[in-house]
């Protein structure tokens, strides 16, 4: 086959792509610019969009022998992720911009150009398994647990696993890193990349301030007395406990936690933890990496990137042409933020996500 | 798979002579800046070249200051010149370059005016590719007590397009302006007098003709007094320091006899290769648009051609897994291509500089090289159109 290697400068890319071409795959190197400016996103050598990056992912290609280019990716990757990220902040919601990169970028627009320029799919660094099934390319966590990254890849339908290509989700982090050194790759001992790498600083909070503006508001119980003031609502996760600064304390001494983001009238509601237990998910613009379900399953959902799998009951609900996934926990769970994917399992293999709208 | 080199305006392979002169000078030890046999030989071979070079280019060999290339020249002679006329003059602070300058003329003179130093004043071009006289004229009239320094390519590295340098030597030594020229791209091609063209300064580089990357000259008319931009020994005139680099020079040197030696064939068997792969490519691509001029005052081998709806990063890849060299613009630091900012001086939009590839030929091209881009083009163009973006 004839394939695209995504390569961001990490060690993850780089041994997946010398995978590829050691299986006898065409393969050719793309490093992703995803900011107009390199510098301008991240300056540390964390990230996946610096000079620093586009140098090492060029140098790992070198190294494994494969032709190398830079896609500019920056205008998509602004439009599709980075204001996405923005607009639902402004609306309360606690998006995750890998899960969008990976739907709208790396399986989409790069995908699409790769196809369109003769290649059969794109490899990755990920950490997941594309398995057979029934005929049928499926997806699958990795092996490595701690690792494991098929929850930011639930947003790929069948036509993009079909091009997906993750040669890492059989090995762990730590073999990756020695396969890196016994190949010469010099980016083996390379930090992972950690946080989101278009905020430069790691901080989140007045990263949205800056473009979202400032707005003091009130933080406030259940019954609505004023509790405490907050500088913009969108800078609050549900479940979040910390950097609250309550000017009146809770009588118990229990923590608080925040219970709902309000944006439109700018107000954070906290409460007790027992205020957060959710037993009902439901999500929106469901995407099923496989066969779409029928009925009443039962299955796992996992709620967070390196969040444990929920046991549950999971169906679709209403009619129409864009049915609500709804899933039932067996057992609570605590703080779960709109905006962040509910992802179905079974067992290992993934079924499909959903965008969370609605907890109960 | 066929390899196809179209980027001699990049870099040109080293020519036989120029290899072996570097292996020859090579061999031999000796700075030529030391007093004992081993140097004065070092530096009698750097002397010989440098002499060779003065009648190959028509100055006078001490008029040659060797440097490392064709960008540290250029730098030398932009920030030298201004710095020193500055100095002599504080009135003047304006520097006239073109719009289409290459990048190692043009950002030194940014770098000038976005540190507060200088002022720059950018004369515009044609959509042909030629600089506005009318323009230029103006702003020396109007403002030539003010200007420290004139800086227009011989010839331009995208569309080669061949300025009218003598005309405006003319014009700047009505008040006496240093006129410096960026003549990397038509040495050894096109006839280059720097005594003829009326220049104070004009940049040469080797690795352009057929030399070795890593040596270049700023040629600077006697009686020119420059700020030098390194320190350190003074090796060359007290302009410029560093450990000569005799192989390089000498080299540098038997590539440009040999290309002056065969000019008018080379620039013969070029442009008729050139004028093949246009019509080759306007045949196969029917709606392929221009940007080089067809003919006239332009250098041989250079082509730079829109094909539109399509990027050229995408056409690059796809001609480069076809064993084909081209290229697009420039890049910046992190290899995101950018639209050309030549192009975009001649009055191309975002979309169609985006769109536009050169091709670059040399002596060693052939017409089976472009035969073989004719069965290719088709396919790579398809598949460039089939993944724009729009």
């Amino acid at each position: 086959m004839k394939l695209i290697a995504a390569m961001s400068g990490g060690v993850d890319s780089a041994v997946a792509a010398a995978r590829a071409r050691e299986s006898g795959h065409e393969v050719i190197g793309v490093h992703l610019a995803l900011s107009k400016n390199p510098k301008k996103y991240r300056s540390g050598a964390r990230g996946c969009c610096t000079i620093e990056d586009s140098h090492d992912a060029r140098r790992a290609a070198d190294v494994i022998g494969i032709p190398f280019y830079i896609w500019d990716m920056s205008d998509e990757f602004h439009d599709k992720v980075v204001e996405n990220f923005l607009s639902e902040y402004a609306a309360g919601n606690t998006p995750n911009p890998c899960l969008r990169c990976n739907e709208k970028i790396k399986f989409a627009a790069v995908l699409d150009r790769a196809k369109a320029m003769g290649f059969d799919g794109v490899v990755t660094g990920h950490y997941a398994q594309v398995r057979d099934r029934d005929g049928q390319r499926s997806l699958y966590r990795a092996i490595d647990s701690g690792k494991d990254q098929s929850y930011v890849l639930a947003v790929l339908d069948q036509d993009q696993i079909n091009g997906a290509h993750f040669p890492l989700g059989d090995t762990t982090k730590e073999n990756v890193r020695l396969e890196a050194k016994s190949r010469g790759l010099s980016v083996a001992l390379k930090p992972d990349s950690h946080d989101i790498c278009f905020v430069p600083s790691g901080d989140n909070a007045g990263w949205l301030r800056e473009r979202l503006g400032s707005q003091v508001g009130d933080i406030v119980d259940e019954v609505g007395n004023k509790l405490g003031e907050h500088k913009g609502a969108y800078t609050f996760t549900i479940g979040q406990r910390r950097g609250l600064a309550l000017s009146v304390p809770e009588k118990t001494g229990e923590p608080r936690y925040v219970l709902r983001v309000e944006p439109a009238n700018n107000r954070v509601v906290v409460g007790a933890k027992a205020g957060l237990a959710i037993h009902e998910i439901s999500g929106w613009n469901p995407i099923w990496c496989g066969p779409r379900p029928i009925g009443r399953n039962r299955g796992f959902v996992q709620v967070r990137a390196h969040g444990s799998p929920h046991p549950c009951q999971y169906s679709l609900e209403g009619s129409g042409p864009v049915p609500e996934l709804k899933a039932i926990v067996d057992e609570p769970i605590h703080g779960l933020a709109t905006g962040q994917a509910m992802v179905i399992y079974d067992g290992d293999r993934v079924v499909g996500s959903a965008t969370i709208t609605g907890t109960k | 798979m066929p390899q196809v080199y179209f980027d001699h305006a990049s870099t040109t392979p080293i020519s036989p002579v120029a290899l072996e002169s570097y292996i020859e000078q090579s061999r031999l030890v000796g700075n030529a800046s030391s007093l004992h046999s081993y140097g004065r030989l070092a530096r009698k071979r750097v002397e010989e070249s440098r002499e060779s070079l003065a009648s190959l280019i028509d100055c006078h060999s001490s008029e040659i200051i060797f440097t490392s290339s064709g960008t540290e020249a250029n730098n030398l002679a932009i920030k030298g010149i201004f710095w020193h006329r500055a100095t002599e003059d504080p009135k003047r602070n304006l520097i006239l370059i073109s719009t289409f300058e290459h990048h190692a003329v043009l950002d030194p003179a940014l770098w000038l005016g976005e540190t507060g130093q200088a002022q720059i004043e950018m004369i515009k071009v044609s959509k042909d590719g030629y600089i506005d006289l009318e323009q230029m004229e103006e702003v020396v009239k109007a403002r030539h007590e003010q200007i420290a320094l004139i800086s227009v390519m011989h010839s331009n590295n995208e569309v080669g397009t061949i300025q009218p340098i003598e005309k405006i030597a003319k014009l700047a030594d009505a008040y006496q302006i240093p006129l410096h020229s960026d003549a990397v791209q038509s040495l050894g091609k096109v006839k280059l007098s720097f005594k003829g063209l009326g220049l104070f300064a004009m940049t040469v580089s080797a690795h352009k003709v057929g030399g070795p990357i890593g040596v270049a000259a700023l040629v600077l008319r006697k009686g020119v007094d420059i700020t030098p931009l390194i320190h350190g020994g003074g090796q060359e005139r007290d302009i410029r320091s560093g450990t000569i680099n005799p192989a390089g020079i000498a080299s540098f040197i038997s590539a440009t006899a040999s290309a002056m030696r065969d000019m008018e064939s080379n620039y013969q068997k070029i442009f008729s290769l050139r004028q093949k792969l246009i019509s080759t490519i306007q045949e196969q691509v029917s709606d392929v648009k221009l940007n080089s001029p067809l003919s006239g005052e332009i250098l041989p081998g250079i082509a730079n051609i829109e094909f539109p709806a399509t990027e050229s990063d995408s056409l690059l890849l796809l001609f480069d897994a076809e064993g084909i060299a081209c290229s697009t613009g420039s890049a910046c630091s992190a290899g995101v291509q950018e639209a050309s900012h030549v192009l975009l001086a001649m009055g191309r939009s975002e979309v169609q500089a985006r769109g536009s590839l050169r091709f670059s030929l040399g002596i060693g091209n052939s017409e089976s090289e472009i035969e073989y881009l004719e069965v290719c083009i088709k396919r790579v163009v398809d598949r460039a159109r089939a993944a724009y973006r729009g």
